[in-house]
């Protein structure tokens, strides 16, 4: 067989062919049949973006603050943290498996407030994660060795990509409840309600602490308190996911309010925390992760065992991003100034939604786009179908996912009239 | 009652619980032998100054974003990695066939690698008798079968040579060997050259893989070439597939900033897609992303040469530090006239010296001594001093010649 034939082949059939001649053939690789992973869908989503040479062009699929000017942040108060930090020759010896004491600290009376049972009590077994990613694979893996319950964990539909595979990973279960309603871009009550009333007792139930993610839908805070009650009676275990607090409404214990929630309502939950997008330290990979316990005597055993899953994993966190989040969070000048910068960004964000809105409405637009201003946080679920969707990329160069999910972070005050007629043009 | 009430509260890990025993003992001649940490003649363990130059200068640069990195790390610093442990003339680097992965550190770049053999199908692994505490907990929990092999001759205090490879050639075919690179941690006893060829030939003519763990590159002798020999040995001529698991903590003094990375040498270059694609759904279940701070600051200092020429002579600084203590602690048993013999001491290499002392002796030094070794008889040396060594000398002998048991005489 010639050489230009055996190219035209399916590569499966090359393989074969080459293997029939050991001198073509890699035979003494271990790898020649390994597969190659599938591709990242939001990567592929900026790959485009970056491809496309039209000056219009709009990057919805960032998942990291820009400022008006599309600019990445760096906070004020980060710089200067990092300024001292870097000035007090502080060592680089091995922090504790559970990390940053001061800031696991800060961490769990951010979450909680000062003012907590869980805080003045010392019930909370706190330990320092990668990020929010880190965070929940604590947790995961947590409960997947010790939780004496059902080991599947309920998730609302939609949610985070990266949530079923690190639950799956850890070796969970994963089903989930209805949350997201299509009809009306909002919360589907009413489905979330009647999902978890039928999940089996004993059984795990994540949820999004605020600004859901992909959707932007988050529950009121009278809908919290019920599924609080509803929870409690159906005796779930909950693990709550908070990678937002002060970046959605600008507020941290408005941001807080359902995880203090359920913690009140005596919910002895489990939290994964992210510093990626409220302090802008995305890079540097800080998060905490928290169970609250019953007693300081659950609290000293399940650290001990948090420790152990962590060890095989990576020994011990780093401890740059942590030391700036705790010297912001416990110096009451840079904190003060942080409370400023996030609610700065958040605020950004919502204005950026009523202009959206306003903008649509100037295009003569007869849709209801109120969800966009009803939705909050870095993401909305613009209610675009597929369709509609690549139209946007392919017409507009404006860069979302399919499922018409829109980053407003790459919203500006610059852009934001193009693509609400681009959006007005592809749904008229 | 809580959910987690009852779990049981296992041991906490030995050497983090002797560092906390230590920090809370009071006595003024307390020394910690424990952890793997480097330590000046003063005991403390100072960041390199070419490292806290580089973070003031990057606190200071406005055009540093805290952008996430890719999940498989900042390139800038995995291709000055690759380049320093494979050299840069290496064929395999020419040839597009090896591919740096950033990770945390020396564990985390172990455990993300068997992770990625797990799930292409191996399922045995070899470490050497004895070996790193962590190892066997990190295979155990990716789902490896661990099995050893001899390494440590404990009654002729050198390497078992004949016995690892014994053991070698017993192993099933696509079983995982977890080498140390050099300075062997706990032993300090590393092959010499002409057994590395026979462990490479086994290796070979077995099928077996090998994976080696750097974590102490150019502390065995002074020279980051000269350790790196074995792996360049195993990919170059003896053209292996192979993985190197490195951690930048000790030879730049970046313990907490967890910056290490994953290398892998594969026969041709299609692989490098494919292993990194894989790679990158791996790290997107556990963390996402790894942290930029230490990946900057040692990416900085390898592709500047004068930074680099400024680290290499840290690096030796310490190694010759470490050398000298040995010495010392060898003249001072030998001093006292301590039973037994010694010579390992100064024929070991890196930061550990592998004593011999039996879990009691070992003991006895902590509780009654204040010095604080590890039930296995592992000492950190450069935490000797010319200020203790006399002590501690003195504090040994007084343990051997007094407890005998199970003497290693």
């Amino acid at each position: 067989m010639s050489v230009r034939q055996t190219l035209t082949l399916t590569s499966k059939h090359q393989l074969w062919i080459l293997s029939q001649f050991p001198r073509l053939a890699s035979t003494n690789s271990w790898w020649s049949n390994v597969e190659m992973g599938p591709p990242d869908a939001i990567l592929g989503v900026t790959e485009a973006f970056k491809r496309d040479t039209n000056p219009k062009k709009i990057n919805l699929g960032v998942g990291a603050y820009r400022t008006d000017e599309g600019k990445p942040f760096v906070l004020e108060s980060v710089k200067k943290a990092e300024t001292l930090i870097a000035n007090e020759n502080l060592d680089k010896e091995y922090a504790p498996i559970s990390g940053v004491l001061d800031f696991c600290q800060a961490s769990a009376k951010l979450a909680f407030g000062d003012n907590s049972r869980v805080i003045k009590d010392q019930l909370y077994a706190t330990v320092q994660g990668i990020s929010g990613t880190g965070s929940l694979r604590i947790g995961a893996t947590f409960l997947a060795k010790f939780f004496p319950g059902n080991k599947i964990i309920y998730l609302p539909n939609p949610s985070w990509g990266n949530h079923t595979p690190i639950m799956k990973h850890a070796g969970l279960d994963v089903k989930s409840y209805r949350y997201y309603d299509p009809k009306t871009c909002g919360f589907d009550f009413n489905g979330a309600k009647e999902d978890i009333e039928k999940i089996p007792e004993n059984s795990i139930i994540l949820f999004h602490a605020c600004a859901h993610n992909p959707t932007g839908v988050d529950p009121r805070p009278e809908q919290w308190k019920e599924l609080s009650a509803i929870v409690k009676k159906r005796k779930l275990f909950v693990f709550m996911d908070m990678a937002y607090q002060g970046f959605a409404s600008g507020n941290i214990d408005e941001d807080a309010f359902a995880v203090r929630k359920f913690v009140e309502d005596k919910h002895n939950l489990i939290l994964a925390q992210s510093y990626a997008k409220n302090m802008g330290l995305y890079g540097e990979r800080v998060g905490a992760f928290t169970a609250v316990c019953e007693d300081k005597d659950e609290v000293e055993r399940v650290m001990s065992q948090i420790k152990i899953l962590i060890r095989p994993m990576y020994s011990n966190p780093p401890v740059h991003g942590a030391r700036i989040a705790a010297k912001i969070l416990n110096q009451a000048d840079l904190r003060s100034i942080w409370l400023k910068e996030v609610k700065y960004m958040a605020d950004r964000i919502i204005t950026m939604r009523q202009q959206l809105v306003d903008n649509l409405k100037n295009n003569g637009s007869k849709k209801n786009w109120q969800h966009i201003t009803d939705q909050i946080g870095m993401f909305c679920f613009t209610g675009l179908n597929q369709q509609q969707s690549e139209r946007l990329i392919k017409d507009f160069s404006v860069y979302l996912t399919k499922d018409g999910r829109i980053s407003m972070a790459g919203v500006t005050s610059k852009n934001n009239a193009y693509l609400a007629n681009a959006m007005h043009e592809v749904t008229k | 009652m809580g959910l987690f009430s009852n779990i049981p509260t296992d041991p906490p890990i030995e050497v983090f619980h002797l560092t906390e025993l230590f920090n809370q003992d009071a006595n003024p001649l307390k020394v910690n032998l424990g952890i793997g940490v480097y330590q000046d003649e003063n005991g403390r363990t100072l960041t390199l100054p070419v490292v806290r130059s580089v973070e003031q200068q990057m606190a200071q640069d406005l055009t540093l974003t805290k952008n996430y990195l890719k999940g498989t790390g900042l390139d800038a610093f995995c291709t000055a990695c690759l380049k320093l442990v494979l050299g840069e003339q290496s064929p395999a680097i020419v040839e597009n066939r090896a591919c740096s992965i950033q990770s945390l550190s020396g564990t985390g770049a172990i455990r993300i690698g068997l992770d990625f053999l797990y799930r292409n199908g191996f399922r045995t692994a070899y470490v050497s008798s004895p070996t790193w505490g962590n190892h066997d907990s990190i295979l155990q929990t990716v789902g490896f079968e661990v099995r050893k092999y001899r390494y440590w001759n404990k009654d002729k205090l050198t390497l078992d040579i004949d016995g690892l490879i014994a053991d070698l050639e017993a192993a099933p075919k696509k079983s995982v060997i977890l080498l140390h690179a050099c300075a062997h941690n706990p032993t300090g006893c590393d092959p010499s050259r002409e057994q590395w060829i026979r462990i490479s030939d086994t290796c070979k003519s077995r099928e077996l893989v090998p994976f080696f763990d750097m974590a102490y590159q150019g502390f065995s002798s002074g020279d980051l070439d000269q350790d790196a020999w074995a792996i360049r040995y195993f990919a170059h001529e003896a053209k292996h597939e192979l993985f190197v698991a490195q951690s930048f903590a000790k030879n730049f003094s970046l313990y907490n900033e967890r910056i290490g990375h994953l290398v892998g040498v594969f026969e041709s270059r299609d692989i490098i897609p494919k292993f990194r694609t894989q790679m990158a759904t791996i790290i997107r279940r556990n963390y996402s992303n790894p942290p930029a701070h230490g990946a900057y600051i040692v990416a900085t200092i390898l592709n500047n040469p004068t930074l680099y020429g400024e680290w290499k002579n840290n690096v030796r600084a310490m190694y010759e530090r470490i050398h000298s203590m040995r010495q010392l602690f060898y003249n001072k048993l030998k001093q006292l006239g301590t039973p037994g013999t010694w010579e390992h001491i100064i024929q070991q290499t890196g930061m550990f010296a592998y004593t011999g002392l039996n879990p009691r002796q070992c003991q006895v030094l902590i509780q009654q001594h204040h010095i604080y070794i590890m039930s296995d008889g592992r000492i950190n040396v450069c935490a000797i001093t010319q200020r203790n060594a006399d002590e501690v000398a003195q504090k040994f002998y007084e343990v051997i010649t007094t407890i005998s048991d199970d003497p290693k005489l």
